[in-house]
């Protein structure tokens, strides 16, 4: 089952130029584009958080002072949430394999695709500009009035990152939506579609609908701090509480930018590892949806004691609780995929089922903040922190590193070392247990979050964490040095080494540029792991 | 507040040990379905696991659709119980009760002020009774704060310009943690202290410790040093309404509309005093914004509500 070329020629080797990169319009290699820029500021993002963690192995402000300590947690907020987490699957797989996977040469507008890029890094200079000039201490938050009239650092040029940033998540969203709309192969139905794309539609609309309120709040923020125009700030007569309910609006559905397409991710390698049709196709696909729709009524969670009325937070828990149904929906779904199915746990399927223990852990601590009266008391400590490091650390950089193993023999025709990839997914799975376990128990004993020095007592459960940083660290470094190795001196790969299927497994590795000698025709349903290929019959273990 | 190894925070308030009955609740779900996901996964893992005679799956036969429903109902009907439970007790814990004691808290930029209504202040320190509802009328100089006692299971939002509220009733005598939640600035964590609760002798005793004169009498001095008596007072040719026994009642404003006179109206009407008319006045009052701080503006405020008799409810008697 080969679609080489005579030619050998590939999307990497078609042009060596630099500027076939820089002004390449293909997708895949924007992809990979994308994927070297957001490598780059995880381990920007990273750094400063191996620099804070040792700060907080002592109760005591003795490793950097105040200001650099509240410095350090903005600039990693910033970074990875809106230059890693937010672009990292969508932009980077989504980018390479969106096409593929629907039978078509290249995204709908090809050219938007590398505006995107161009956006996005112009995004990330202003925010690494930003601390280069000195930092903004403000919080990934940005909560007025303090950032729009008391902070004293460089808010507005780290506003402007995250505001520039968003318009190149749009844009991708945008692109996406029209892609899947208009361009899937002849015979590939909305209900044969692979659920990566279902996760990645509900993704973008996400994208599409809830970016833009982000960007003119972020703009917002800047007029009252540039020119003193009272929006947010009650002493020229504007309302705090009104930026959180702006803020949030966005930034609620955001997690689900951040862990819908990890989602995704995990219902490919389940399904291909289990070499078995998934458990509740329409369900899963579904709920992708109901996440996305959800995700938008919600916001108000997050300001139980901010001020709002009562009763609107007792409506805001209420929809709240919603949200876990479509979560619980797909953790089953993905479990039952298992049964009866031929398992083998490469280092994708290692990644897949951490995301699946994981993103259980952090869904369910979700419905304690959900819970009014105990958010309450957890609210703004390290127990939230644990929370959503569960949800966007164990579920959606698992997810991320399980798909970049997965797809990797596609994007590059090489293999990574099995050996070592097991290795690393144990040590990473060992290393964010560690690290953040002992942060639930940390908040529900009441210490704050974003705090530079703390009450002794709480010093045990933070030195637990910090050793897990750095072995989480080191759990990083080791994927960044072999897959890097891999490149040149891992096995080739051939066409589709997992035996999976989908339509990117069906063209050669890595892909030309045009992904596909001719335009494929899809005549079954995705995950049909029980079909024979050659004949078209059910084959069966039996 | 001993320094050894703990997973759970005193419980020295009413609501402590209700928060914790839910927070077990939760725990106890939470640890049910991740062992489960996990001894599942598991599982199997290694009983489906690929060998020489197990390498094509079955495909999913037969009626699924009554499991998918049974897992869309479980966990609906678990969370509407943790909603239900969930908004019972925040009701609770955000309904103070009438007869609390009042106190005043000013958080700014890193420090938290306390006045007590018999007058003594303090900074960074909290007395109070045990056995007492307590309610605080909180706001903040600058920023955004957030007042956080973790043994009393409480915590509410400090804001600049709006008054918010918190109440508990201690129920154990102790030193606690007194925390600022919502980051801040600089030297956020630094603005934390402790919280004493006393039998009620022993707080009547530190309550006596005190020359400091109570609120309502500071007031009255402030009332009279920025002249407010020469427009606020009784009289065929006074400019502006009196005050007596304006607190607590509902007064017609300029535009039609009504206004209860409450903390939140005195403080407006004293640093944005056009924004509300009274009926029957002219427009004339400057604004006081700037001149007085938010312990003055609470002392004013407290002066006005001695004027009045359902303002005098939190007498320190």
């Amino acid at each position: 089952m080969t679609n080489s070329p005579a030619d050998g020629r590939n999307y990497l080797n078609a042009d060596y130029r630099f500027r076939s990169w820089l002004l390449s319009t293909d997708h895949k290699r924007i992809a990979v584009l994308f994927m070297i820029s957001v490598t780059m500021f995880f381990f920007v993002g990273g750094a400063a958080a191996v620099l804070f963690r040792l700060e907080l192995m002592s109760p005591r402000g003795d490793l950097v002072i105040a200001e650099t300590f509240n410095k350090l947690f903005t600039l990693h907020g910033v970074v990875m949430i809106f230059f890693f987490l937010i672009p990292s699957i969508p932009a980077v797989l989504g980018n390479f394999l969106l096409p593929m996977m629907i039978g078509a040469r290249d995204l709908a507008f090809p050219r938007l695709n590398l505006a995107s890029w161009y956006i996005f890094m112009t995004g990330g200079v202003l925010a690494v500009g930003a601390i280069v000039i000195g930092g903004a201490d403000t919080g990934w938050t940005f909560y007025t009035p303090y950032s729009s009239t008391y902070s004293n650092t460089n808010v507005v040029v780290m506003a402007l990152g995250a505001f520039v940033a968003g318009f190149s998540s749009i844009l991708t969203g945008l692109n996406f939506i029209v892609t899947i709309h208009t361009m899937r192969a002849p015979g590939l139905t909305w209900f044969r579609l692979p659920l990566f794309v279902w996760a990645h539609y509900a993704t973008s609309l996400i994208m599409v609908l809830g970016t833009p309120v982000v960007a003119i709040t972020l703009l917002l923020v800047a007029l009252e701090r540039g020119l003193g125009i009272g929006i947010f700030d009650p002493k020229l007569g504007g309302d705090p509480i009104l930026f959180q309910h702006m803020f949030w609006f966005y930034s609620h559905p955001a997690v689900y930018i951040m862990v819908l397409p990890s989602m995704g991710v995990v219902s490919e390698i389940v399904t291909c590892f289990s070499r078995n049709r998934v458990f509740g196709y329409r369900f899963i696909a579904y709920s992708s949806l109901a996440i996305a729709v959800l995700g938008f009524l919600v916001w108000g969670h997050h300001m139980f004691v901010s001020g709002q009325s009562i009763y609107a937070g007792m409506i805001f828990s209420f929809l709240s609780m919603f949200v876990a149904v479509p979560s619980a929906v797909k953790v089953f779904n993905w479990t039952a995929t298992l049964y009866k199915g031929s398992v083998s746990l490469e280092t994708p399927m290692l990644y897949a089922l951490g995301f699946i223990g994981l993103f259980t852990l952090g869904g369910l601590t979700g419905l304690f903040l959900a819970t009014t009266a105990v958010d309450v008391h957890v609210h703004d400590t390290y127990f939230v922190v644990a929370h959503f490091h569960y949800i966007m650390v164990g579920g959606a950089v698992m997810g991320y590193l399980g798909g970049v193993h997965f797809w990797w023999p596609k994007i590059t025709g090489r293999m990574y070392p099995e050996w070592w990839g097991r290795l690393s997914a144990g040590i990473i799975f060992i290393g964010f247990n560690l690290t953040f376990f002992p942060q639930f128990i940390l908040g529900y004993l009441g210490m704050p979050r974003r705090v530079h020095e703390y009450v002794d007592e709480f010093q045990v459960l933070n030195v637990m964490s910090s050793a897990g940083a750095s072995i989480l660290g080191v759990g990083y470094l080791i994927p960044l040095a072999y897959l890097i190795w891999s490149l040149r001196y891992g096995a080739k790969a051939g066409d589709n080494p997992w035996g999976a299927q989908g339509l990117e497994w069906t063209t050669q590795s890595p892909p030309t540029t045009f992904n596909f000698p001719e335009t494929p025709v899809v005549e079954r349903e995705a995950y049909a792991y029980d079909v024979d290929p050659a004949t078209g019959h059910a084959a069966g273990s039996a | 507040m001993d320094h050894e190894f703990r997973i759970l925070p005193d419980q020295a308030s009413s609501v402590a040990s209700q928060v914790d009955s839910l927070y077990f609740f939760l725990l106890g779900v939470t640890a049910f379905f991740t062992v489960a996901i996990f001894l599942a996964i598991v599982f199997l893992a290694i009983y489906y696991r690929r060998s020489a005679n197990r390498h094509s799956a079955q495909s999913h036969s037969g009626k699924t659709w009554l499991l998918e429903v049974t897992w869309i109902v479980i966990p609906l009907g678990l969370t509407m119980v943790m909603f239900v439970w969930g908004a019972k007790l925040y009701l609770e814990m955000q309904t103070p009760p009438d007869d609390a004691i009042e106190l005043q808290v000013v958080g700014k930029q890193w420090m938290w002020k306390i006045q007590h209504p018999q007058g003594r202040s303090e900074i960074n320190e909290l007395h109070i009774p045990v056995g007492r509802p307590v309610r605080l009328r909180m706001i903040s100089e600058d920023v955004i704060h957030s007042f956080f006692i973790p043994a009393f299971r409480v915590k509410m939002d400090v804001l600049p310009e709006r008054y918010t509220t918190l109440w508990f009733e201690a129920t154990e005598p102790g030193e606690y943690y007194l925390f600022c939640a919502e980051y801040c600035g600089t030297d956020h964590a630094k603005m934390s202290g402790r919280v004493y609760a006393m039998p009620p002798a022993d707080y009547a005793a530190w309550l006596a410790g005190t020359t400091t004169e109570p609120p309502q009498a500071a007031g009255a001095k402030l009332f009279t040093r920025f002249r407010c008596h020469t427009c606020h007072h009784e009289g065929p040719d006074a400019r502006c309404p009196s005050l007596q026994g304006v607190f607590g009642t509902i007064v017609a404003l300029a535009d039609g509309r009504t206004a209860q006179v409450d903390e939140a109206y005195l403080r407006e009407s004293i640093v944005d005093p056009l924004a509300k008319t009274a009926a029957g006045y002219q427009p004339v009052m400057p604004t006081y914004a700037g001149q007085l701080n938010e312990q003055q503006l609470f002392q004013l405020i407290e002066y006005i509500k001695s004027l009045s008799p359902s303002g005098a409810t939190n007498d320190p008697s």
